[in-house]
């Protein structure tokens, strides 16, 4: 029950293993022994008027102290808790020596409260209060951020609860709300200016020779040609625990935050992921996680074993844990350099085992776009199953009769190498015919082929376009395609109501998420946003159909500012609707949207560097028939 | 009403305005279709009317995924293998056909030319525009610097022992930046020759920069000033590459490439073999200079990083004057060069 915490696994977690930077090996020993956990709840503002004083403050993660912003002394930001239909002014007080701003992530709310300097409002001046003010339209669990430089990355994040007007639909004897976040005792604008410079800067976990010699990840002749393609397979997470500490409600994993229960109980949890760039996978080995709600709003019960949450996403699950025993909630990051811990007890002091990290996930043939070749078996790929067709080997294949062939002669693998061709298919011969000994060559050139996404501009931020690109929305995220065990998957989610907005799109958009790692330049069709002359413009309450295409090899999670959208996952008028979708590795993803708030919104990559680096478009939505600004 | 529906439908698609077209984003008028539910704020229109099989219809398709084709699921009409028709939801989006089965939507058309200014409306031109300019700057428009000195060695050379310098400097953007190179080398106790360039380097694609300005050489003889062009950047294999060439103030014609490769035995550990080649188009007398290939070098370094931006390292290194040039030196009474054992830090920052 109260089995010593295995350090090693520890030390790990906190980012030894990415060493230089990571001091924790120097910590003093009291600080490393077990702590009885953290039983705290996140201080609480509530009411009509609520005061946020954002600030310059020291915080102590595991026994280490660093620099940080947070708000009303504490990081995370206090918990607000409202109660929908219920109006509020929130007094934001500025005491930095900069701007600074917060924005409302999910709620629907007049664009000029949204919080966004330079799309919204003018920003939060040093040393000034803004007041923003709106009524309260939803329910659910929600959160707040700086949208101003990297403050976000400092401490600037904290949850919001929207109690509903009537009952809760979601019963339950007790909650948790559960921030996931990460740390570095890095300044934030020192960790961008390293990926500038050095792109792969903090991943330690890169495929090395004596990893070839002992047998592990790629065998010699695939990392030849993912080297022909000048693609790393390793490139998982940008930022990694070789600097991060994973964060739950602002405590490290030897802090071990813990939430009390009483066994039998349903316990409520409230997810948010509030990192900077974080992908989590969420467990709590011993429990089941019924998703309720996702992005804030109800879903139909979903039971899973795991999770993947992507940064700015929030999901309520419920647990029901039998036992008079402690659970470990595990959150590792995607790269599994690191993990966030918790722990769920009955009484203080009881922790559970901390599995060890599993091993890192490789990017394989369908993160590189090649999607189609793995024939869409979402969520049941077996292990290594990719990476069996990751190098391309088309010499492994036999080769069919040249294009064109007859439907029936033109198998599907041998279509998407482009060694026949349907009449009419739009992408066929993308990938020029050629022998096995041409395979790296020909697959190089097919790896930024503009004919792929004629939206795209050449520039030198599109390092490839996924040639194949297929709807991943029934796909496991990445590095949970074998596991053993239910992971949830957005097509598993369906909306608890019918949608407010059933019409059809009467337009379609294709928007292509494209980056270069090796200058570490991500952009919207190949454009940032310091270089973009028009924003994306709806009219109000035109309803579009949306198709994120991502062009590389690391997922994205988009989020629209003011509005739900509905993912196009099969679920008709019940799709679930959300303001952040993860797009996964060379797949797509597609929802649609109705514009029906007027005004400027944010929408780009939450991502914070990827963010900053200019992944962001603004979307304008016009009433009907008014063009100019 | 239902006839009228599909008159109005026909003619809507057939003079379906052209798209609004904008840079580096792909948008389609699609024939319009069914509007089943309006949202609450949007008035119904009488063809509109709830008429129950209509809806359920329409419910059915919006039960299909994204490319609703049966007959073409995603990953066949990926490979090429068939071409979906447009989702279910817009059975008339291809075009062909002239009419829908739906009465039109009333979705309004897509906005024409729009400046993201909305804001301005409410807390006013100047207040905005300051904010909107560092909004643009901060997400993709700022300006970074490095500082790598990439080679800082001592080449134990049996008892000639010479030090050498290859280091860099930019400052820019993502697509364009200012470049300082220099490297050098020389005798202990003895003469150094040294190079200094400056340039601006330019993004020409996704891995390499071409790069032009002056070179200056500081060395035995008389100064030489060179323009020069080049390119640098990551090749395939990962193989960092760099090639230029150099005209000097005397009208000689110089070119210089060379290369390396950073083998990874451990996350820290890493062997770099390295080569360079230097050509000459004529002879340079007053530089002992031999025309064709002037030297070449040859190298193998292991270093440690103990962090990325500090790595000791040790190796080795085969540098060699070859024909005419080595002639020169020869007559001079230097050697031609040889192995070197070599050992120094690679340091950025």
């Amino acid at each position: 029950m109260s089995r010593v915490f295995d350090r090693r696994q520890l030390l790990h977690g906190a980012g030894l293993a990415g060493g230089g930077l990571a001091l924790s090996a120097y910590m003093p020993a009291w600080a490393q022994s077990v702590s009885p956990g953290v039983i705290r709840p996140l201080p609480t503002v509530s009411g009509a008027d609520i005061t946020l004083r954002v600030a310059h403050q020291m915080m102590m993660i595991d026994g280490r102290t660093s620099h940080a912003i947070g708000i009303n002394g504490t990081v995370p930001a206090p918990l607000i808790r409202l109660r929908e239909g219920q109006n509020v002014r929130l007094h934001v007080e500025n005491t930095l020596d900069e701007d600074t701003s917060i924005h409302w992530h999910g709620l629907i709310l007049p664009f000029h409260m949204d919080g966004v300097p330079g799309i919204s409002f003018p920003g939060i001046k040093p040393r000034s209060t803004f007041t923003y003010e709106f009524p309260i339209r939803q329910s659910g669990t929600y959160w707040y951020h700086s949208h101003s430089g990297l403050q976000e990355q400092m401490g600037h994040y904290g949850p919001i609860v929207i109690d509903p007007a009537g009952a809760d639909p979601v019963a339950s004897d007790r909650e948790h709300v559960i921030v996931l976040s990460d740390h570095s005792p890095m300044h934030p604008h020192l960790i961008f200016k390293k990926l500038k410079q050095q792109g792969g800067y903090f991943n330690y976990q890169k495929q090395t020779l004596a990893g070839l010699l002992a047998g592990k990840d790629q065998p010699a002749a695939e990392r030849t040609r993912w080297g022909a393609m000048r693609m790393d397979p390793a490139d998982v997470a940008d930022v990694t625990a070789s600097t991060y500490t994973y964060l739950v409600n602002g405590h490290g994993p030897r802090n071990n935050w813990t939430g009390l229960f009483q066994p039998g109980e349903r316990v409520r949890l409230r997810l948010i992921n509030a990192s900077a760039m974080t992908t989590f996978n969420l467990r709590i080995p011993g429990l089941r996680l019924t998703v309720v709600e996702a992005d804030g709003l109800p879903v139909q019960p979903v039971t899973v074993d795991e999770m993947q949450i992507a940064v700015a996403e929030t999901y309520d699950v419920i647990v029901q844990p039998p036992d008079d025993r402690a659970y470990t909630i595990v959150g590792e990051s995607v790269d599994r350099s690191g993990m966030a811990r918790a722990t769920l007890a009955p009484r203080a002091g009881m922790v559970a085992p901390v599995p060890a990290l599993r091993k890192r996930p490789l990017a394989d043939m369908k993160d590189m776009g090649m999607g189609a070749m793995d024939h869409g078996d979402g969520g049941t790929t077996m292990p290594g199953h990719g990476e069996m067709h990751a190098g391309m080997d088309h010499g492994a294949m036999t080769h069919a009769s040249p294009a064109p062939a007859p439907a029936p002669a033109c198998a599907p693998e041998h279509a998407a190498m482009g060694h026949c061709t349907l009449p009419g298919a739009p992408d066929a011969g993308a990938v020029p015919a050629g022998g096995a000994g041409h395979a790296a060559g020909a697959m190089d050139h097919a790896m930024r082929d503009f004919s792929n996404a004629p939206e795209v501009k050449k520039t030198p931020t599109v390092q490839t376009i996924s040639p194949m690109p297929m709807d991943r929305m029934g796909d496991r995220g990445q590095g949970l395609e074998g596991v053993p065990h239910r992971v949830l998957v957005y097509t598993d989610l369906k909306a608890v109501t019918r949608n407010p907005d059933t019409r059809a799109p009467s337009r379609e958009l294709r928007i292509h998420l494209t980056g270069n790692m090796e200058r570490y330049m991500w952009a919207f069709d190949g454009e940032k946003l310091s270089e973009v002359t028009a924003p994306i413009a709806f009219s109000q309450n035109e309803r579009v159909r949306v198709t994120l295409v991502n062009d590389t090899m690391m997922g994205h999670p988009i989020h629209l500012h003011g509005h739900y959208f509905e993912l196009v996952t099969g679920h008709g008028d019940h799709a679930p609707r959300k303001h952040t979708i993860q797009v996964q590795p060379g797949g797509t993803a597609t929802f649609d949207l109705t514009a029906d708030a007027v005004g400027d919104w944010a929408f780009h990559c939450h991502l914070l560097y990827h963010m900053h680096a200019g992944m962001m478009q603004v979307v304008s939505v016009r009433p009907a028939g008014e063009a100019a600004a | 009403m239902i006839a009228l529906a599909l008159l109005a439908a026909a003619l809507t698609t057939g003079d379906a305005p052209s798209p609004p077209q904008r840079h580096g984003e792909h948008m389609q008028h699609q024939a319009p279709a069914a509007d089943a539910t309006p949202p609450e704020h949007h008035p119904p229109q009488p063809t509109d009317a709830p008429d129950s099989s209509a809806h359920a219809h329409h419910a059915g398709a919006m039960d299909a995924p994204s490319p609703a084709d049966p007959a073409c699921p995603p990953e066949h009409a990926a490979m090429g293998h068939c071409t979906p028709k447009p989702a279910g939801t817009m059975p008339n989006a291809a075009g062909p056909h002239p009419a829908s089965p739906f009465p039109p939507a009333v979705t309004p058309p897509s906005p024409g030319s729009v400046q993201p200014t909305y804001a301005d409306r409410i807390w006013g031109h100047d207040a905005m525009a300051a904010a909107r300019a560092t909004m643009r700057r901060e997400h993709g428009g700022m300006a970074f610097s490095q500082v790598m000195l990439d080679l800082a060695e001592v080449q134990l050379r049996g008892g000639r022992d010479r030090y050498r310098w290859d280091g860099a400097f930019w400052y820019g953007g993502d697509i364009n930046r200012l470049t300082l190179k220099t490297e050098g080398d020389g005798a202990f106790g003895g003469s150094t020759d040294a190079e200094v360039q400056a340039l601006y380097s330019r993004a020409i694609g996704p891995y390499f920069n071409l790069q032009a300005g002056v070179r200056q050489d500081i060395a035995t003889g008389p100064d030489r000033t060179y323009a020069t062009v080049g390119v640098e950047g990551l090749a395939p294999y990962w193989f960092d590459v760099e090639g230029a060439l150099f005209l000097s103030n005397k009208g000689e014609l110089l070119a210089r490439i060379e290369g390396y490769y950073d083998q990874r035995i451990t996350q820290r550990l890493v062997l770099q073999p390295r080569a360079e080649i230097n050509l000459s188009a004529q002879r340079v007398p007053v530089r002992q200079l031999g025309s064709g290939v002037t030297d070449a070098e040859l190298g193998l370094r292991l270093r440690y990083e103990i962090a990325r931006e500090f790595a000791p390292y040790v190796g080795m290194s085969w540098e060699r004057q070859l024909g005419g040039t080595a002639r020169y030196a020869r007559s001079v009474g230097d050697d031609a060069g040889g192995f070197g054992v070599v050992a120094g830090i690679r340091v950025w920052f």
